[in-house]
């Protein structure tokens, strides 16, 4: 069990700067995810801390050490990669094992540990077969199995998941979160993956192109995103962003329409509105051109566009519910759900 | 009355057939015959004499034939053996190579487009006692004696063998160095994270997962050596007085300068032998290797 700290961290590649200044405070027994679009540089911090990619400035310490120039093996890490990077020559036994024959634990306490993971995870009946001999599921087991036997201080999970189909990936990620709360030992997740994300992570740290957007809770990030960057990777469907400008205590949509907020600023801003925010109301002054309409059973999706505009606009209505093609439905959007952006900088304005 | 047609099949595989015959078959069932007959090239008439398994019987109690035969064995483990680790050497460097590597391999395959006989030359000079180039530098460098690199047995041994590695190690290396690039990174960074040295991972990690790739290396290499020729012919002719006679130098002796060319067919299908059981044996080794790491077969 330990903290870690990451201190103005920076990861380049030659003269290519891959990961900028990164910050961050992992609190003892804590799981965070850090997520992102693929190339942002999740992986390549999760290698540097694993131990895999050395660090070109900045600090890790895990516990009390500053980790920098130890070997992964000194590191007191285990990690779950995403090809689970079995021994394809070892059985599932040999493979659990192996980590800690190279430790020299005596034979009695490596059997005792890799029969405890092995009933923890559900694997024992499997310990006798080769990798190849199971399914992605199970192999993911064992790749788990392999880090737990090492009873490290923290876990590194590289993609665990992204190799087996959507089911399975619902049950392992409730499983690993299970898992993570009963043996509480510090976690680091990296995923693409939004809603594995959200589900799994105490907190959440957005990366994108390299840099921090966020870190916070997954509720933080949901409520109040610090970017239009993360405001549109977090939630589904996506947020919807409209051009507007600040007057006089009002929010202008570019057709005119007026939603009253309060705030003295006067500005251009981009206005976020997540699609189940927005509230079907006879009267409400936003107005959505239907386009298509998705069925989902619990709840019905609205795509189409801002009357009298070319934006995209994507409404969520709870229910089952019947909407011609070219139909104008409104809506009202309460102040309080509203996000204001700059349009500039992308970042969150407060109101 | 209806002509019987053969079958469309057979008409279609016929030139086939024909020429696989022509090239193959029928100098295979040949040179079988001869080998029961003492067919002697100068007197053609002996090949309609039949004397059953004579020459066989002749070969099983010829020292000559036999110290040919251990002299080939211990060729081949000799060399093979060498090669790999040089090969497994050379390709390991080559790994990590990360600049000039293609430019590099190519130059590691130079050695294979020379034509054995010419190694052999080149060699023959190289290790020649009066003008070659290793007495030269021994010379130069205060060693009084010339060694007879090819006169004295053992010293001719090791030349034949020298070339023979220079030549071919990089038929292991290539090899090899395609199964590390096939190999997957995972594991040996999930073996880095397990807290292995250097050593703990490429003994439990790579070696195994290149041990497909070296048996592989292993079976063409031990059919090539085992019919090595070229080379010993043109170093040293099988000589000094028999000392580095292998079983094909042995044969061509028989067959062309003694002209008893039964006697030296018989000789063929005996060494055949050996070919047969080093291919089983590594094909095995193969097979066991791949089953091991989860490939089929």
């Amino acid at each position: 069990m330990a903290e870690i700290h990451l201190t103005d961290l920076t990861k380049s590649y030659g003269p290519t700067e891959v990961l900028h200044h990164i910050e961050g405070h992992i609190q003892d027994g804590e799981f965070i995810v850090i997520v992102g679009p693929s190339g942002c540089g999740k992986s390549t911090l999760l290698r540097m801390v694993a131990g895999l990619e050395t660090v070109s400035s900045g600090e890790i310490r895990i516990g009390e050490r500053r980790v920098n120039e130890l070997e992964p093996s000194e590191r007191d890490i285990a990690m779950v990669f995403q090809n689970y990077a079995l021994y394809p020559h070892m059985s599932v036994r040999a493979n659990m094992a192996y980590g800690l024959k190279i430790r020299k634990l005596s034979q009695a306490e490596i059997n005792r540990r890799v029969e405890e993971a092995a009933d923890i995870l559900e694997i024992r009946q499997y310990l006798d077969r080769k990798p190849r001999q199971l399914s992605g599921g199970q192999r993911q087991r064992v790749a788990m199995g392999r880090a737990i036997v090492r009873d490290p201080q923290v876990f590194l999970f590289d993609e665990p998941l992204s190799n087996l189909d959507a089911k399975l990936r619902v049950q392992m990620r409730l499983e690993i979160r299970k898992l993570q709360q009963r043996l509480g030992v510090t976690s680091i997740y990296v995923t693409h993956d939004q809603v594995e994300a959200m589900t799994l992570g105490d907190r959440l740290m957005v990366l994108n192109g390299g840099y921090v957007e966020q870190f916070g809770t997954p509720i933080e990030l949901y409520d109040r995103p610090a970017s239009i960057f993360v405001a549109g990777f977090i939630g589904s469907p996506a947020m919807n962003f409209l051009p507007a400008e600040v007057k006089d205590g009002s929010v202008v949509l570019s057709n005119g329409v007026i939603i009253p907020v309060e705030s003295p600023k006067e500005a251009n801003v981009t206005l976020g509105i997540r699609p189940e925010h927005l509230q079907p109301e006879p009267e409400g002054a936003i107005a959505l051109q239907v386009e298509m309409v998705e069925q989902l059973g619990a709840n019905t999706l609205l795509h189409g566009t801002l009357q009298g505009t070319d934006k995209a606009l994507t409404a969520s209505v709870a229910g089952h519910a019947t909407y011609e093609n070219g139909e104008f439905v409104n809506f009202s959007a309460p102040a309080s759900m509203l996000h204001l952006f700059d349009p500039e900088t992308e970042s969150r304005l407060e109101l | 009355m209806t002509r019987r047609r053969l079958p469309e099949w057979f008409v279609l595989l016929l030139p086939a057939i024909i020429v696989i015959a022509a090239v193959v078959l029928i100098p295979l069932l040949f040179s079988l015959y001869s080998s029961f007959t003492p067919y002697k090239l100068t007197r053609p008439s002996t090949l309609w004499k039949w004397v059953g398994t004579y020459n066989y019987e002749k070969i099983l109690s010829d020292a000559k034939f036999w110290a040919a035969f251990g002299r080939t064995v211990l060729f081949l483990t000799i060399v093979l053996n060498l090669e790999l680790l040089l090969g497994l050497g050379i390709a390991l460097m080559m790994n990590k190579v990360t600049w000039g590597q293609r430019t590099l391999r190519t130059i590691l395959m130079f050695p294979m487009m020379f034509s054995p006989i010419l190694v052999g030359f080149q060699f023959k000079f190289i290790f020649n006692d009066n003008i070659g180039l290793v007495n030269n530098v021994l010379q130069s460098m205060g060693f009084d004696a010339a060694l007879p690199w090819l006169v004295d047995g053992k010293l001719a041994m090791f030349s034949i063998m020298f070339a023979e590695i220079w030549m071919s190690t990089s038929v292991f290396a290539i090899l090899i160095l395609a199964g590390l690039f096939a190999m997957p990174r995972d594991p040996l960074e999930a073996a880095k994270v397990d807290g292995c040295t250097p050593w703990q991972s490429f003994r439990h990690i790579t070696l195994p997962f290149l041990m497909p790739f070296i048996y592989i290396a292993m079976t063409i290499r031990s059919l090539d050596v085992a019919r090595a020729y070229d080379i010993v012919q043109i170093m040293t002719g099988g000589g000094p007085a028999r000392r580095t006679e292998l079983l094909w130098t042995l044969m061509s002796r028989t067959g062309y300068v003694d002209a008893r060319m039964g006697l030296a067919n018989a000789m063929g299908y005996v060494s055949i032998i050996l070919s047969i059981l080093f291919t089983i044996y590594f094909f095995r080794k193969l097979s066991a290797a791949r089953a091991e790491l989860g490939m089929a077969g």
